[in-house]
């Protein structure tokens, strides 16, 4: 709980998840506790179902094609503005990693490395399509022509450790093209996931672009893996996780990428760029015949 | 084949070119040089295969045996990717500027030898000499001479980053385009610095073969590139093979689902492109009677043995019944019958499997309600033909309508507005390849942006270059093949 101030009880925020523009509880009002590194209690985190999560990929495919066709522009000035946001609120952000067990030098560090992240990404939005497509210069009498599109709703599944950095990292190449997300928050320190949840809401970023679950991840990767509407998935994760995401995926034939980074690595300038955008855009190829 | 002959009910004499006079025979004779029997090609020898067998390869075209194959098991795959192993280190190190030099020498061999290949190509899969000589080889050297220039420009392909091989490749491809999708996969493989284990498919394995010869010829170091011939047995022994660092395959969906659920334990990379239904949708401003040709190329090209064939045509209502008539009398002049006769518009269908395939698919067309139409042809009495067939009154729910026919059977729906075409262009699970017939610049474009497929042809159909990249959205698979954006799908970056 928040240090009480003498004399004074202090209002406590109830967690809530970020699907479709707004703050709810999970439909089962189903939800478990977290503590924070000193133990004692802190919040009850909204512990959401496979349903919830059928929502937000239906919050995200009705806020696709409206994202989608968002100028390239107009995409970079709201992820700008994202940016924005966090850099106001970052004293709360690096709050709430230290609150958790972050060491305050890290988080930051992390916070601020959140910050420039969006910026890059901003800056992506409208320069990687001049990067990654191309006019192809064929053999016959047609012009042909290969530009990206995004691939539609990908679902993100964030890791633990940097819980805010790593899930940031994540979402904003994948949005940055045009493409909606449904992410799953760390299981372990959700709460940094829902402040950037508030942070969204004040962004200009349309409802349903992100949506930010909560809740346990052997509950909700079975649904990740298979839900057809997904398109693609990107994950931070291992082993087992792995292999049932992989396995769901083959069903739809969903395009499946795991983030390569851990832990520290999420700092690196290595770890953002133009690899992590193409993982998620579809080449598309168009041909028309050249008068003679 | 006789002239078909010509509805004596009419109302009045419709000249149908080709309908008065019979065409003489005009068979190509090259040589095809083939062998009796075709080993394994592992470690740049010819070797017998470790199981002692060899299967039959018979021309679909009078079901006579062409050459037997070798049916290659556990031992001998894992011999091809133990001499991939071997050869990947030197090969990888080989400066690009060298490591292209095979593969423009393996273009201009290819170049030299054109002729017999295109027939050995014609005789073991069927398809019709025209396409296997003015498509099928030029267009496999092309991909060869391609990939060459990009041996020694890696740093080019990805900005900022460095590429490096992957490693050894298992690839398996279709019988459809058996030379062709070989180049394509070989090519850009190669050209990053991979070492390959290829599986051809088990009807169409000759040529594959025969370019093993050209191999040698252009002294490709041993090892770099493994053939491995048989049927899906094989073709999951190269998929699962520990020693891949990744896979590529071309085929149909559903054994693109089988390969992902086979190394959904392992972190092997994937390229797969699967199936389609392509829609080629028709607009009352097009250009009719190049619609018609774009139509008839889309569907008939190769029997519509062909991922990315145009089968179901969405044509506009105003102009449906004019489109529809006109169709008909082009595919009545059709010419269905011996591959090697270089009139032949369409040739043998691959195998008696794929045209039990397509006559089950047919038959649920006739008995869901949708109408056949099939010109008079009569068929040669040996071999798998199928004549070139349209269905009308499609509607989305057919099989017909959703399923991959990979046959010369064309389904027809119509729609009225551009909303309705792009609805009914992306209500498949599909989405390779897609065509578009109008005059009007801004809905081409407004087309090709919504319909979700990864090639898009406006007023044209079925066009391949190794500098355009090819590939599929949802179902239809993921990685590209050809340009740039191909060459990616093959090399790790640093």
């Amino acid at each position: 709980m928040t240090p009480r101030a003498a004399g004074r009880i202090p209002i406590t925020k109830t967690p809530k998840v970020y699907i479709g523009g707004a703050f709810v509880r999970s439909e089962s009002s189903r939800t478990f506790k977290i503590s924070a590194a000193d133990g004692a209690f802190f919040a009850n985190i909204p512990q959401c179902t496979r349903k919830d999560l059928r929502n937000a990929v239906e919050a995200a495919a009705k806020a696709g094609p409206g994202w989608a066709k968002r100028a390239p522009y107009n995409r970079a000035q709201i992820l700008y503005r994202l940016a924005e946001m966090l850099e106001a609120r970052s004293a709360e952000i690096v709050g709430s990693l230290v609150r958790f067990g972050a060491k305050s030098q890290d988080a930051a560090k992390g916070t601020s490395i959140c910050v420039d992240r969006l910026i890059h990404y901003a800056g992506w939005a409208d320069k990687y399509e001049q990067l990654l497509g191309s006019v192809n210069p064929v053999a016959s009498r047609h012009f042909s022509f290969t530009v990206t599109e995004p691939m539609g709703v990908v679902g993100v599944i964030a890791p633990d450790s940097p819980p805010l950095l790593g899930l940031l990292s994540m979402v904003a190449p994948v949005i940055a093209s045009g493409n909606t997300v449904v992410a799953l928050a760390s299981e372990k320190f959700p709460y940094p996931a829902i402040l950037l949840g508030e942070m969204l809401a004040t962004s200009d970023l349309p409802g349903g672009v992100v949506n930010i679950l909560t809740g346990l991840r052997r509950e909700l990767v079975p649904t990740f893996a298979t839900h057809a509407h997904l398109r693609a998935i990107y994950a931070s994760a291992e082993g087992d996780d792995r292999r049932a995401l992989r396995l769901g995926a083959a069903a739809s034939v969903k395009r499946v990428r795991f983030a390569a980074e851990r832990g520290m690595g999420w700092f690196a300038d290595s770890a953002q760029g133009l690899d992590a955008i193409r993982g998620f855009v579809e080449f598309k190829t168009t041909w028309h015949p050249i008068g003679s | 084949m006789p002239a078909p002959k010509r509805s004596p009910g009419g109302t009045r004499a419709r000249l149908l070119f080709g309908d008065l006079w019979e065409f003489d025979p005009a068979p190509e004779t090259a040589d095809p040089k083939l062998k009796a029997r075709y080993d394994l090609f592992i470690d740049g020898k010819f070797v017998r295969p470790r199981s002692g067998r060899h299967f039959d390869s018979i021309n679909p075209a009078n079901e006579r045996k062409l050459a037997e194959i070798a049916l290659a098991g556990p031992a001998d795959v894992d011999a091809a990717y133990r001499a991939a192993g071997r050869a990947f280190g030197p090969w990888a190190a080989t400066p690009g500027r060298e490591r292209g030099k095979y593969l423009f020498r393996i273009a201009r061999l290819l170049q030299d030898r054109a002729r017999e290949f295109a027939v050995a190509e014609t005789m073991d899969g069927g398809k019709p000499i025209r396409e296997s000589r003015d498509f099928d080889v030029p267009m496999a050297a092309a991909h060869f001479f391609y990939h060459a220039g990009w041996a020694d420009k890696l740093e080019y392909v990805a900005p900022g980053r460095t590429a490096a091989p992957l490693g050894v490749v298992g690839q398996v491809i279709p019988w459809n385009f058996p030379l062709l999708m070989l180049a394509w996969k070989l090519a850009p493989a190669l050209a990053m610095g991979n070492c390959v284990v290829l599986k051809p498919a088990e009807t169409t394995s000759i040529t594959a073969l025969k370019l093993a010869e050209i191999l040698q010829d252009a002294g490709l170091p041993p090892g770099v590139v493994n053939f491995v011939t048989g049927a899906g047995e094989t073709g999951a022994l190269v998929m699962g093979h520990p020693g891949a660092a990744k896979v590529a395959f071309t085929g149909s969906t559903e054994v693109g689902k089988a390969i992902m659920r086979q190394l959904a334990g392992t972190d092997r990379k994937m390229t797969m492109e699967l199936g389609g239904k392509a829609a080629n949708i028709v607009f009352d401003d097009a250009p009719i009677d190049q619609a018609v040709e774009g139509i008839v190329d889309g569907i008939f090209f190769n029997q519509g043995h062909v991922c990315c064939a145009g089968s179901r045509l969405l044509v506009h209502e105003p102009v449906a019944e004019q489109v529809i008539s006109r169709l008909k009398n082009r595919i009545r002049v059709l010419r269905v019958g011996d591959p090697l006769d270089k009139n032949t518009d369409l040739g043998a269908i691959n195998s008696r499997a794929q045209l039990a395939t397509i006559r089950r698919l047919v038959a649920s067309g006739v008995r869901e309600g949708a109408v056949m139409f099939q010109p008079p042809c009569k068929l040669p009495e040996r071999g798998f033909y199928f004549p070139p067939t349209l269905f009308t009154n499609v509607t989305l729910s057919h099989r017909i309508a959703r399923e991959e026919i990979f046959g010369p059977v064309l389904s027809i729906l119509t729609f009225r507005t551009v909303d309705e075409a792009i609805e009914k262009a992306n209500n498949t699970p599909y989405g390779l390849s897609a065509g578009v017939w109008t005059d009007k610049g801004s809905r081409i474009l407004r087309m090709s942006t919504e319909l979700k497929a990864g090639v898009v042809w406006a007023n044209t159909f079925n066009r391949f270059d190794p500098s355009s990249p090819f590939g599929g959205y949802k179902e239809s698979g993921f990685g590209r093949e050809g340009g740039r954006q191909g060459l990616l799908d093959y090399a790790t970056f640093a």
